[in-house]
């Protein structure tokens, strides 16, 4: 269709083109992002180079994006000290920089976004950057998103306090920041990523107490002195005002305990590829378990489905740990039955999660509300995470999920008698780090964007109050309110 | 064999949105054996997606919107989170004389509204600030949780022995003698008696199966929400180009501004995307609420709604095939839904509205409308040049 009149209430026209647009613009600079920003340049690209750490400690005390768990010493607050920590950690970022690739530390990526289908109001395609203190936007020619992998973690009774902490964050304040607050740490998993979790903490002269993971078999090639507890799982994270003080553990077949002295438990089970940009771009995605989780849908060079972005790193893929995953769900799921908190930001349980319950503020339930539950959903068609989300708030708080996606969906696929794999991605939304009004706010907003702002679509006549409607008072409203109901 | 496998039903409603299943719900409650269609999850587009205001003077369906919303919680037997009443407050002058505009067209037709000083106004809105010239409190209307309503609805059918099919897409409308005899669909055919189409977007193609025009623009709108803060006394508060609600957890869910136009397929929209907008939105809201600026955007979204030309709802029933009843809102259905239901019901089983007089809500209406209206009112997808060509920016 061709437009013959125009719409002055729609957006087309409205989103001004940035004031900067780059060549090529990489999100991340870990290895692969330094080394996709390196081979760009040396092509002869302009490349902006842009990464989030240093982490604001606002974000980092939300668990974002990494789920730091409190265990970050106060160095972090010192934001340009921060810079330079980063800065020094990462050596290739020199090497980048004198390559003449333009590197931006402590600026995140909150949202991407390419003209496409019902997307054809977009001057050109934008990424939405910020730092503590303002957001903006950049186009760029070509995007490559270098976003990582996150970690993927569970509830256990006490998990939701101080000194719970992820692999990756955990390596994040080690090797980064060089502000990790821990002494003691007990490790859950036993794979490779906790095996190279007490290695890195032994390097840096942590005490590793032990790894647990529910699996019978301990593996044979677990560095020395490590203590691993094969078959046993978390019970009760023990603590007091700065967080967990012990960690009691349980053999699953014989029920005995044992109290590990700890102020750290790291989460090493697994990660996931950090797809969040690429489901808010719209790239398609798909459930790999051989890739670690819901990953883009990829061909050569770590092109995607969408014309104008690449990936490269573990954003593409991690290692499959699956079956770890479910391992860990159903042996917390029968240690701890129905009681652990599943989402911290809702504290929504995993029985009210199987419940289908309705949050408390709602007060109790109807007698109609409490005879359903997630069987009576699934009765109606196959679970979806969004759903479930809408009626009990699991992954609807300021974290975005990321500490809960995971368990969610394995509760899900559990209860529906299913494989994870076919329960849907819980979509994730623009801003993908949760950050304040005022600091995503366009104050410098284009004069055309307010000029012809309304409430709603502004159409002449849709608030004529009814009774008036084919009246001589119907010129009246048009005259008072011209189509806008003006809140 | 298990209710939902049983081939069709009196009533058919495709479409599982707020105005359908409201419609399904009181068919039900009236004792009619009725099935509900739906391509995908109940309440998933619009209805699932939008504002959550129940505030429309403007409506013939108001009067019954207003009686019904605080009973919807019982009547249902499932929460809407419905809380009364807004605040509307103005930080230009500009706003504050549409405001009392607004508060003397409802007062016109009988209902309280409250003009407030700066003061009342942050006894209200607390997090309104000290840029606040004046509002008005609404002694009616309110807001309610769009997501927890469509479930309300939907299960509430389904207690009456109403049947809902999920990811089961109306493809087809097949008529016999005049009549609608039945909707095929991937799971087969469903017969009814009577069918209900209030499939958003996707009505305008159903109806054009059985010779009849309903003419839509399709456009996507979007939202944004906080984090949550402390309840405020009262949950709608909108104004600054805002409509809005603070959610019974405390979030900040705010709407308005530009919409885009798009073209959605029978199989409804691929994507609902959100996009750089959510700029604006923060801006107005930290504008509107300066002591909420410092809260974290944790969410946007956008639905996609249907507009008809003039952007009034079609509540009516064919005259051929005399058996079919279709609804639209026009983009504005989720606070009407308690009424507008009940209005389809009406049309269903009475013939006519019991309870409102609708007729300039005919389809007839559009008649001689022009086969290119949309783009003659610019109602569809346009790029960024040319809209900056129009706009005079570039």
């Amino acid at each position: 269709m061709t437009a013959r009149g125009f719409d002055p209430k729609a957006q087309a026209g409205k989103v001004p083109a940035p004031s900067r647009r780059v060549e090529v613009l990489v999100i991340g600079a870990g290895p692969a992002g330094i080394a996709a920003s390196l081979e760009a340049r040396r092509g002869g690209a302009e490349v902006l180079l842009v990464d989030e750490n240093p982490v604001s400690a606002g974000l980092m005390g939300l668990d974002v994006p990494l789920y730091y768990g409190g265990r970050q010493t106060a160095a972090v607050q010192a934001g340009t000290r921060m810079i330079e920590q980063v800065f020094a950690a990462r050596p290739a970022l020199a090497e980048a920089f004198e390559a003449g690739v333009e590197i931006e530390l402590g600026v995140s990526c909150w949202g991407a976004w390419v003209p496409g289908l019902g997307l054809a109001s977009l001057p050109e395609p934008l990424a939405g950057l910020a730092d503590e203190d303002r957001a903006w936007m950049v186009g760029f020619d070509r995007l490559i998103l270098a976003t990582g992998a996150r970690d993927v973690v569970f509830g256990f009774p006490g998990w939701d306090q101080p000194g719970v902490m992820g692999a990756a964050a955990l390596a994040a304040l080690l090797e980064t920041y060089d502000a990790f607050a821990g002494r003691r740490l007990a490790i859950l998993g036993m794979g490779d990523l906790a095996v190279a979790t007490a290695r890195l903490a032994r390097d840096r002269g942590l005490q590793v107490v032990a790894l647990i993971d529910p699996a019978a078999e301990p593996r044979t090639d677990l560095p020395p002195g490590v203590e691993v507890l094969a078959g046993w799982a978390p019970f009760l994270a023990a603590g007091g005002a700065d967080g967990v003080e012990s960690l009691t553990v349980r053999e699953l077949v014989t029920g005995a305990e044992r109290v590990l002295t700890c102020d750290t438990v790291v989460q090493a089970i697994a990660l996931t590829p950090a797809i969040d940009l690429l489901d808010v771009l719209g790239a398609a995605l798909v459930m790999d378990p051989a890739r670690g989780g819901h990953v883009p849908v990829i061909a050569d060079g770590g092109a995607t489905s969408l014309p104008q972005v690449f990936v490269a790193g573990d954003v593409a893929g991690v290692a499959d740990t699956l079956a770890a995953q479910q391992a860990w769900i159903r042996a917390l799921a029968a240690q701890n039955g129905g009681r652990v908190v599943l989402c911290q930001c809702e504290a929504v349980t995993r029985e009210a999660l199987l419940a289908v319950r309705q949050p408390d503020y709602l007060g109790p339930p109807s007698p109609g509300m409490a005879a359903r539950d997630l069987g009576a959903v699934l009765q109606d068609g196959p679970a979806n995470p969004d759903q479930i989300k809408r009626l009990t708030r699991a992954g609807m708080g300021p974290c975005q999920g990321r500490r809960c996606r995971e368990q969610v969906a394995l509760t899900l696929a559990g209860a529906a008698n299913t494989p994870v794999s076919a329960i849907p991605l819980a979509g994730y939304r623009a801003p993908v780090r949760p950050l304040p009004l005022s600091v995503l706010a366009d104050w410098d907003e284009a004069r055309i964007m307010g000029g012809h702002w309304d409430v709603w679509f502004g159409i002449k006549g849709q608030w004529t109050p009814y009774d008036d409607i084919g009246t001589e008072r119907e010129a009246l409203y048009d005259n008072l309110l011209g189509g806008d109901m003006h809140l | 064999m298990t209710a939902a496998s049983k081939a069709g039903a009196a009533v058919i409603v495709v479409g599982a949105g707020v105005t359908g299943l409201s419609a399904a719900w009181w068919l039900a409650r009236s004792g009619v054996d009725v099935l509900v269609l739906d391509k995908g999850i109940v309440g998933w587009e619009a209805s699932g997606r939008n504002g959550g205001g129940a505030s429309h003077y403007h409506s013939p369906l108001f009067h019954e919107e207003q009686r019904l919303w605080p009973l919807m919680d019982e009547m249902l037997g499932y929460s809407t989170e419905y809380r009364r009443e807004r605040v509307i407050f103005a930080t230009t002058e500009h706003h504050l004389g549409h405001y009392r505009d607004m508060a003397r067209m409802c007062r016109d037709i009988g209902y309280r509204v409250d003009d407030l000083d700066p003061a009342q106004v942050r006894e209200f809105v607390p997090l309104a600030g000290d840029n606040v010239l004046g509002g008005i409190h609404l002694r009616f209307g309110g807001q309610a949780n769009p997501q927890r309503t469509v479930q309300a609805y939907a299960w509430a059918l389904q207690d009456l022995g109403g049947r809902i099919l999920q990811h089961t897409p109306a493809l087809r409308i097949v008529q016999s003698g005049g009549r609608v005899a039945g909707v095929e669909t991937p799971r087969g055919l469903f017969a009814c008696d009577h069918l209900v189409v209030a499939a958003g977007p996707q009505s305008e193609g159903l109806l054009a199966q059985v010779g009849a025009r309903l003419p839509l623009a399709p456009a996507r709108a979007e939202m944004i929400v906080t984090e949550p803060a402390p309840l405020m006394p009262v949950g709608g508060a909108d104004g600054n180009g805002l409509y809005g609600r603070q959610t019974l957890r405390g979030n900040l869910a705010y709407g308005g501004g530009p919409h885009e136009w798009m073209e959605v397929g029978p199989e409804g929209p691929a994507r609902r995307p959100s996009t750089p907008l959510l700029r604006n939105l923060s801006r107005r809201v930290a504008e509107l609420l300066p002591r909420a600026a410092h809260l974290r955007v944790i969410r946007s979204w956008a639905g996609v709604v249907e507009n008809t030309p003039d952007g009034r709802p079609v509540i009516d029933r064919l005259e051929d095939p005399g058996n079919l009843t279709l609804a639209t809102m026009s983009g504005v259905g989720f606070g009407l839904s308690p009424a507008s239901g009940r209005a389809i019901r009406d049309l269903v089983i009475e013939g006519r509205c019991t309870f409102a007089e609708i007729g300039k809500l005919s389809i007839r209406r559009f008649d001689g409308l022009a086969d290119d209206w949309r783009e003659a009112a610019g109602w569809v997808p346009t790029s960024h040049e040319a809209g900056a060509r129009a706009l005079g920016v570039i």
